[in-house]
């Protein structure tokens, strides 16, 4: 609250910490073993929220990608293809379940390292990590049924790179798909958010999951192209930024390696003059402001048809001034900690880029930590459909708003991007919806929400947001070979 | 005295005409023997370009065709192929077929067509799902087309191997361009003309005749193709998948013997469509104890 009434201010709520058990380093996880790099370097992984240090973590290089992959390769070939289905699945059930037993614990280790509040952690990163395991468990003996008059088989060895907004939900989502299809696993997390990950590979150290089944290796870009060109692996799943995704899809150009890239966005969120207002100003907050903004899906462009923009963007602001920006760890927190400061200074490049083109900037007068990296909520307005802050992906609590007349005017002005990964359509008309919902080019759209997920839910984009499912049925096919 | 018979002009087919390439260049196709057997459009970059734009186009007017109007559209092709039957044998035997070969091959096309015509309408619904998520929320995920696809017809059948790949392609909605078979050119063009007699809309599929390894490159980088489709060419693959990082089309390569009946299927529908899921809050109040 920005309240000078000192009443009306929250006390701090504070998650603790004690119950969380963090090594001071950590090795890779190859074969079933915590292994010492062969590159013997370690870097530093640290709390956004006040810089200290978590702990050390190892950088891989190509000797160690090489002794993952071909554990990965030796666990595929000896016991993972081999396992009848139906005990597949089972090990996949338990991993579920052993998370779900630490799921606190993995909550709060993900606030800490990832900066997003832990509401949000314990809500619905970590429950969804758990729901999509428990999901894909129950494909593993059941995948002839997806796919009619087809048969299937697993491809072999995945390479998995995940990005650091939503570090453990994405390991989730990448390896329990791949497991229940029969394939082993060599993956990788981004460099500033490996604790998560490491600790599932605790868990799957505890589920007794054959030896190289999974491979969970840490480190730096270099790690993550030496997977992408190794050569005994058969599938890459990459979860980043659209620049990277045209890296490895130019990588891998020519060979055999089957792809799913799932890359950047910059989603129109679309208010008609009949919407709900009260419940699209919270999705608005929640589809820009969600993990700091720091999601591929992001309804980062507002448009909000032009005879309600006035009071839209008045109550927009007056919401936005009650948001709580702060310690990731303390519950009242809406808005955590930037996830770095290299992302911080992306994020501040693009407000000095947005106030330089000429928009109009308003941004929530909170307070703001005075260590770690903050950002406060911040929207434009008199934005042009060519202003940069407009077309590019800025993975920030930052919202640009346009407005518009007629519904063709803004699914026009909505698909004018190269991205198509996700758009939210806010209005009380059905037939409208579906209009809109159908001529959106966006592998998701959301209508009367924002920023859902779901384990039984396909997501994943149209054009240059990539291409691939993952989550439900679809996501199965990303991971087998079909004849 | 013996009549003097008409030759046909073959010209490339774009935005629903029938020009010459604006390049004015021609080729020779040949017959087995290596005599001359028709002037070719030798096909240009910009040939390339106005057909992706001729095929933007129509993506509307063909993507938002109903299924079922699409189905019957994708029959009439079949009942119009089966009207020119002849020619197209006469054509392959030209082009060095054996008789029963060169028959068998169109009216295993114009079965294929008829299949592709009957799943214009159902491949959605096998591969459609409601998807039960844990929240109040009504949750479906359903295919829509990818939008504009090129495709480098197969080089090793003339007729076959073009409707084995562009049915399921037109089927799905989307919209086509097409380059034709290099050596074995005139069924293409005369089967644009059985697509333009069919009620197919003007761009909706457009074929340009010339040197593939001239115009791959115009085809798989242009930024308004969604995917690229092509058969065999092995040696081409890196290339072309290198040209088309730019954008991210989707490339779908096969390496199939068009002859064979196992080579269509609904999955060479769906390997040009998207998956689009969308949600939608469900109220939840009352009515809980009027199950009966």
């Amino acid at each position: 609250m920005t309240s000078k009434n000192k009443n009306w201010e929250y006390s701090p709520s504070l998650e603790s910490t004690g119950h969380i058990k963090l090594k001071k380093k950590y090795d890779l996880f190859i074969n079933g073993k915590w292994v010492k790099s062969a590159s013997k370097k370690y870097f530093k992984t640290i709390n956004p929220n006040d810089e200290k240090l978590l702990a050390e973590i190892s950088h891989a290089n190509q000797k160690d990608v090489d002794l993952a992959v071909n554990s990965a390769r030796k666990a595929y070939d000896t016991v993972w293809s081999k396992m009848p289905a139906n005990e597949r699945g089972k090990y996949i059930y338990r991993i579920a379940r052993i998370m779900q037993e630490r799921a606190k614990e993995l909550a709060v280790i993900e606030s800490l390292d990832s900066g997003k509040p832990i509401r949000e952690a314990r809500d619905i990163d970590i429950p969804l990590a758990c729901n999509h395991f428990f999901y894909y468990a129950g494909w593993a003996d059941k995948l002839d049924y997806a796919f009619p008059n087809r048969k299937t088989k697993p491809l072999g060895v995945a390479g998995q790179i995940i990005p650091w907004n939503f570090p453990l939900l994405m390991a989730a989502w990448k390896i329990a798909p791949a497991l229940a299809a029969g394939n082993t696993v060599v993956l990788k997390p981004a460099e500033t958010t490996s604790l998560t990950a490491l600790k599932l590979a605790e868990i799957i150290e505890e589920s007794g999951l054959p030896a190289g089944v999974v491979n969970i290796i840490t480190g730096h870009g270099d790690t993550g192209a030496s997977i992408v060109n190794h050569p005994d692996i058969n599938k890459i799943a990459f979860t980043g930024s659209t620049g990277v995704g045209k890296i490895i899809q130019k990588a891998i150009a020519g060979t055999d390696k089957k792809a799913t890239l799932e890359l950047g966005g910059k989603s129109a969120n679309i208010i008609f003059d009949d919407a709900p207002l009260d419940q699209a100003i919270e999705g608005i907050v929640n589809g820009i402001f969600f993990n700091q903004g720091h999601v591929c899906c992001a309804g980062s462009r507002l448009f909000v048809q032009e005879n309600i923009a006035d009071k839209v963007i008045r109550k927009l602001k007056h919401r936005m001034k009650s948001l709580v920006v702060g310690n990731p760890l303390d519950k009242n927190t809406d808005v955590g900690a930037i996830n770095s400061k290299e992302q911080l200074q992306i994020i501040n490049k693009y407000i000095k880029l947005g106030k330089k083109e000429g928009a109009e900037i308003y941004q929530s007068e909170c307070s703001i930590p005075k260590k770690g990296f903050f950002c406060p909520p911040t929207i434009f307005t008199n934005v042009a459909q060519s202003s940069i802050i407009v077309q590019e992906e800025i993975f920030g609590p930052v919202l640009t708003i346009q407005t518009f007349r007629t519904v063709d005017e803004v699914i026009q002005k909505a698909n004018n991007t190269p991205f198509g990964l996700a758009a939210g359509v806010w209005t009380d008309k059905g037939s409208r919806i579906f209009n809109l919902t159908t001529k959106l080019k966006a592998g998701v759209v959301w209508a009367n929400t924002y920023n859902k997920f779901d384990p039984a839910s396909p997501f994943g984009g149209y054009k240059e947001s990539g291409f691939g499912r993952e989550g439900g049925m679809h996501g199965l096919s990303a991971y087998l070979k079909l004849s | 005295m013996k009549r003097v018979e008409i030759l046909k002009t073959y010209k490339i087919y774009s935005g629903g005409n029938f020009p010459r390439t604006e390049s004015g260049r021609y080729y020779l196709a040949l017959d087995k023997k290596g005599n001359p057997i028709a002037n070719m459009c030798m096909g240009s970059r910009k040939d390339v370009r106005n057909a992706v734009v001729s095929a933007r186009k129509a993506l509307g007017a063909w993507s938002g065709k109903t299924a079922f109007n699409r189905s019957q559209i994708l029959y009439r092709i079949a009942e119009v192929l089966e009207g020119r039957k002849s020619q197209f044998i006469e054509e392959l035997i030209l082009q060095g077929s054996q008789k029963n070969i060169a028959i068998k091959e169109v009216e295993d096309s114009i079965d294929r067509i008829v299949y592709y015509a009957g799943w214009c309408d159902k491949f959605c619904q096998i591969g459609s799902s409601v998807n039960p998520v844990s929240s109040s929320h009504f949750n479906f995920s359903t295919y829509e087309p990818v939008g504009v696809v090129g495709l480098i017809a197969p080089q090793d059948s003339s007729l076959l191997g073009l409707v084995s790949l562009l049915m399921p392609i037109i089927a799905g909605g989307n919209t086509c361009v097409v380059l034709a078979n290099e050596s074995l050119p005139l069924c293409s063009i005369t089967f644009s003309e059985v697509l333009h007699a069919s009620d197919v809309p003007g761009g909706a599929v457009n074929i340009i005749t010339g040197h593939i390894s001239e115009l791959i490159k115009p085809l798989s980088t242009h930024m308004d193709v969604n995917a690229l489709a092509f058969s065999g060419l092995s040696e081409l693959k890196k290339e072309i998948d290198l040209f088309s990082v730019e954008n991210l089309k989707r490339v779908r390569s096969y390496d199939l013997n068009w002859q064979n009946t196992d080579t269509q299927g609904l999955h060479y529908i769906t390997d040009f469509q998207e998956v689009k899921t969308t949600w939608h809050p469900i109220e939840n109040i009352g009515g809980a104890t009027s199950t009966y």
